[in-house]
């Protein structure tokens, strides 16, 4: 490459993304769209893996809020997508609650009641005591879950979940496209909601706290009650996950709320890259999707490539895919501006 | 009455166990500042390498302790070199991520090597047994485990409190660039630490493979119980480990006497009580 080579190529330029929030989100929304269409056509059969994985991306968008954008760590997020799980099983078992909408709203409010009870809990502690604090929620949780067999079915799970066909005229087919479509419906309305909440004056508080909590209340502003409302919020969002799970599988077991699923969505939030949402969904599709790959062959060896892969994003990507495929993208242009 | 005596029995062994095993994270938590999950597996590792020494080779139980522990360091020694020795200072979230990376392929291997089934270490016929106290009989190997506690908190005590390298490794913790300029090699110390916290959760895991079967989700299962005594007792802190592990040990195996249908519930809730009101542990030093 020669100088002269350089100073011909007219520079491309690039608009940052920060400086275009709105069109960002559109391509975003657009991605969703475009990958979901695609697994709706070409995987017609893994149509129930795809709504499970949509399932789990809320969770896992749910656990970027707050360990993502307001920095609070935590190994017992499967507690609020569990309980909302339950809930939306246990109105639709129990009280004859059964059109889906209002199971995934039931859903939503149980996840956010438990985000707020273990906000009161998680809070309390920092590093390794906040740690340990949200290990024992899960497990606190999910002890109940077994010990009320009555309400929750216990070690044999949930079952005889119905819903009703959505909005009246569509029936849950035994291929699950309806309950595919309606999922990834969710998903895109959650997004959107997410990205305005993550960027309102709260969203910008709540990554001031998590820069710096003694600045933020220096200020003035309250970083107690911003982290328990944006708890509430996450709660809210994990529980319409479980909800989604619950409806579209029928079934609720007691591996919703646990510590495994707990660390594995902290586990795909860090490969995605933590605060930045689309980091979340995409680190979802690429676990769930490999495991599901992998553990046909052998489920432990899929535990090893895991693990060496976590252990190569935390010391060479510590952004995650997000961070590696930007750092990519930008080398490429570099790359591609200079050669021609 | 029997029920209570036997009661104390077993959580006493059960609670000096999780000592002996905690005992190692604590270290590495408390003094040398990193979140090591994979704690569990290097218990593990020590059981698989006992087991396969005792029952494979037809060891003496001596024998294969001993090898089991120097087996682990040496497992252990090249991880540290190469990445543990990264995340030292790094955020709490990171080293979380990487130690529960290296346990899952930890737990990957240890199956494709030694099968998913549970592995027994047998026990010479000295710990065969009950041995009869007096008042009442206590199985031998419960004894073992609990001498071996005592034996490992007074060691400990006496190297940190007493000797050059305890020393060292106090200036090390509560200054490091300081130590240096005196002359101590910092990375040295942390070194014999790390080695030391792996032999003991590797002597831990051999130790307690009765109570705390060996398979392959062992390093999983009860990593959740060691992070919890660590951070009950207060982390860096050999009494409040100790204080921890017979506490929780109690209130499991009290928990699982008289309320089984309950499960763990009410461990998770002393637990959940405890750090609340204590969030540096029982001992722990204030940050």
């Amino acid at each position: 490459m020669t100088d002269t080579a350089l100073s011909t190529t007219p520079v491309q330029p690039v608009a940052t993304p920060t400086q275009r929030p709105f069109m960002r989100d559109l391509f975003a929304v657009g991605v969703i769209v475009v990958i979901a269409v695609a697994g709706f056509f070409l995987l017609p059969t893994n149509l129930a893996l795809l709504t499970h994985i949509v399932a789990v991306m809320l969770l896992v968008l749910s656990l970027d809020l707050v360990t993502g954008y307001a920095g609070v760590a935590t190994l017992g997020h499967a507690a609020l997508y569990g309980a909302g799980a339950y809930a939306a099983g246990i109105a639709a078992t129990k009280f004859g609650i059964v059109d889906p909408i209002a199971m995934l709203g039931i859903g939503a409010v149980g996840g956010a009641l438990v985000g707020l009870l273990s906000s009161a809990v998680i809070l309390r502690g920092h590093g390794l005591s906040q740690l340990v604090l949200s290990i024992a929620v899960v497990q606190l949780v999910r002890e109940a879950a077994n010990k009320a067999s009555g309400w929750t079915g216990g070690s044999d799970g949930l079952s005889g979940i119905a819903p009703t066909p959505l909005l009246g005229l569509f029936r849950f087919d035994l291929y699950g496209r309806t309950a595919f479509i309606m999922a990834v419906v969710l998903l895109i309305l959650v997004f959107i909601a997410l990205r305005i909440i993550v960027r309102s004056p709260f969203g910008m508080l709540c990554r001031g706290i998590k820069e710096d909590k003694v600045r933020v209340r220096a200020m003035g502003a309250p970083v107690y009650t911003t982290l328990v409302k944006l708890y509430v919020i996450s709660g809210a969002v994990a529980g319409l996950g479980g909800a989604l799970a619950a409806v579209t599988t029928k079934v609720v077991g007691l591996d919703s709320v646990s510590f495994e699923m707990s660390a594995e969505a902290m586990v795909m939030l860090v490969l995605g890259g933590t605060g930045q949402l689309f980091g979340a969904m995409l680190g979802t599709l690429v676990f769930i999707w490999f495991e599901d790959m992998v553990s046909t062959i052998n489920p432990f060896h899929w535990l090893t490539i895991i693990g060496a892969l976590l252990v190569i994003v935390v010391l060479f990507a510590p952004k995650g895919f997000m961070g590696a495929g930007n750092a990519l993208i930008k080398a490429l242009q570099r790359r591609s501006g200079g050669a021609k | 009455m029997l029920t209570i005596s036997s009661i104390a029995a077993d959580a006493l062994a059960y609670g000096m166990v999780l000592f002996v095993i905690s005992i190692g994270l604590s270290v590495t938590m408390g003094l040398m500042k990193v979140v090591n999950l994979a704690h569990g597996a290097f218990a593990m590792i020590g059981g698989y390498i006992a087991s396969y020494m005792v029952q494979q080779m037809g060891m003496p139980f001596g024998i294969g302790l001993l090898i089991a522990v120097a087996g682990t360091i040496l497992i252990a020694i090249p991880l540290e070199r190469l990445l543990y020795r990264r995340i030292y200072g790094a955020s709490d979230l990171t080293q979380v991520l990487m130690t529960i990376g290296i346990t899952f392929a930890i737990i990957g291997l240890a199956n494709f090597i030694f099968g998913p089934t549970l592995k027994t270490i047998p026990l010479p016929s000295q710990l065969q047994g009950p041995v009869n106290l007096g008042f009442r009989s206590i199985a031998a190997h419960k004894i073992f485990a609990a001498a071996v506690g005592v034996v490992v908190a007074g060691a400990l005590w006496f190297l940190i409190e007493r000797t050059p390298f305890g020393v060292r490794l106090r200036a090390s913790v509560d200054d490091a660039p300081m130590a240096g300029a005196l002359g101590v090699k910092t990375s040295w110390v942390y070194a014999v630490s790390f080695a030391i916290a792996i032999g003991l959760a590797a002597l831990g895991g051999v130790v307690g493979a009765q109570l705390l079967p060996v398979e392959p989700y062992y390093a999983l299962r009860y990593m959740v119980t060691f992070l919890v005594v660590v951070s009950v007792g207060g982390a860096g802190s050999i009494p409040g480990a100790l204080l921890a592990a017979l506490l929780l040990g109690a209130v499991n195996t009290a928990g699982r006497y008289y309320v089984p249908e309950y499960g763990e519930f009410f461990f998770y809730a002393a637990v959940i009580a405890i750090v609340s009101i204590f969030p540096n542990g029982l001992l722990g030093r204030a940050k």
